[in-house]
């Protein structure tokens, strides 16, 4: 029996591959924002592309806060990738021309802030350092992912989760967060469905824990 | 634990078929862009970019076609540059399965585009196409329309303008180098190293491996080439080997 995973369709992100990404490891996969299917799904899969404020509005705009909370409540998993992971934090200090830049989800306590490097997007394949116990990452040895990006979480402060949180760091000049798994909520900065291979396995190890 | 080099093929893409020859054994259909790019793929390319070289608007629509079926097969990320001037077409080739965009004559046209852009979709999202020559002048200029019209502006100010405006990412062609072989214009990299923060691809003159090593040694974060690779002169593999011999990170 296959799973069933929810794209978000909130107007954010490289829908398609995503889509496809997940039908290759063979989910059965629904893109929309109806709340009912989207809470109902065996897994929730939150893309994002763009700025941080922007897709936190588009966000808003469709439910997806409402529809997060809801599956979290329920203990429902739910992944987020790339600015889709951001806005699980408290916030981003990336400009905006939204006043007032609307804050995160809330539910990682920590700022994404500005990647300090000499070259900056980190755009391209770099290594991760998974944490011990990582269910994303099992079987996962010495394989990199695909990032893009200019903001990051530098950490995790605390989880609002209330799990034993597993953090997975990558480094771009400093060491930042590049996956965490706590409990139901987990989230990549990198973008599985982009990762070839080895994008294909971590999205085929987070439909297992579905 | 740093970024790795991406090696980058790029597909001319004239109305959905691959122009510049292409000459790999057992290619069943030589100019499908798709059964390339995933050719690519498997041969451990990082990224792909389809330049999109099509005049009519007919031409155009079956680009997006190409797109879409080439994202739903590859799974690694794809650029596609070619005819960009609005934030519309934009969302369209985001829509299709692209990735990523490159702008060219669009952003020298109106470069206010530039940030347009940048601002819906994030400067991630951009990548600054550039064709430059050397001028009668001893500077480096911009031009359009493969090389043969001059925009009159300096390619390095330019570049750190675009960089300014929010591009994420500059492909870098040199159109004295281009189809050399001879190598990367390693002075032009420099230069526009010196001036910008954001990743540079080296695209033109790539005959040898080892022009692939001197380029990131320049200062670029990623390498481009079409015909050696379409031609089966160089793999991807053999690139990545060089890089790797040189001390260089590759996936």
């Amino acid at each position: 029996m296959s799973k069933h995973v929810v794209v978000l369709d909130y107007g954010s992100g490289n829908v398609r591959s995503v889509v496809r990404m997940l039908e290759r490891v063979g989910a059965q996969v629904t893109l929309t924002a109806d709340r009912q299917a989207a809470v109902r799904a065996d897994g929730l899969y939150v893309p994002g592309v763009g700025a941080f404020h922007a897709c936190m509005t588009g966000l808003r705009t469709a439910g997806g806060a409402e529809i997060i909370a809801d599956r979290l409540r329920l203990g429902r998993p739910v992944l987020g990738v790339c600015v889709g992971f951001q806005v699980l934090f408290d916030g981003s200090t990336e400009p905006t021309s939204i006043q007032p830049p609307p804050p995160g989800l809330g539910h990682f306590a920590g700022i994404v802030e500005r990647l300090d490097a000499p070259v900056v997007p980190h755009m391209g394949w770099s290594n991760v350092t998974p944490a011990p116990g990582s269910r994303l990452f099992d079987g996962v040895r010495d394989e990199r992912f695909y990032f893009v990006h200019s903001y990051a979480a530098r950490r995790l402060d605390a989880s609002r989760i209330g799990g034993e949180p597993v953090v997975t760091t990558a480094e771009h000049g400093t060491s930042f967060v590049a996956a965490i798994e706590d409990g139901a909520l987990a989230g990549t900065q990198f973008h599985p469905e982009k990762s070839g291979d080895a994008g294909a396995q971590l999205v085929d190890n987070w439909l297992r824990t579905l | 634990m740093t970024v790795a080099v991406r090696v980058i093929p790029c597909l001319d893409v004239d109305a959905g078929r691959v122009v510049k020859g292409i000459n790999f054994e057992n290619l069943r259909d030589a100019g499908d862009p798709v059964e390339l790019a995933e050719r690519y793929d498997g041969q451990g390319a990082d990224e792909l970019t389809f330049l999109d070289v099509t005049a009519s608007s007919a031409g155009r629509e079956t680009t997006y076609d190409v797109v879409g079926r080439t994202a739903e097969q590859v799974f690694i990320p794809l650029t596609v540059g070619g005819g960009v001037r609005t934030v519309e077409d934009v969302d369209r080739l985001l829509r299709a399965g692209a990735d990523k965009v490159g702008i060219n004559t669009g952003a020298i046209a109106r470069p206010a585009v530039i940030t347009e852009i940048a601002e819906r979709f994030g400067s991630q999202v951009l990548v600054l196409s550039a064709d430059v020559r050397r001028s009668q002048h001893g500077n480096f200029e911009v031009t359009t329309h493969g090389g043969l019209k001059s925009t009159d502006l300096d390619a390095i100010e330019w570049c750190a303008r675009a960089a300014r405006l929010g591009v994420g990412e500059i492909l870098l062609n040199s159109m004295d180098a281009d189809g050399t072989k001879d190598g990367f214009d390693l002075e032009l990299i420099r230069a526009v190293r010196a001036e910008v923060d954001v990743p540079i691809i080296a695209s033109g003159g790539a005959g040898h491996v080892q022009h692939f090593v001197h380029a990131v040694e320049a200062g670029a974060d990623a390498v481009l080439a079409a015909s050696v690779f379409h031609f089966g002169e160089l793999t991807i593999g053999e690139v990545k080997d060089a890089l790797r011999d040189a001390g260089h990170e590759v996936r």
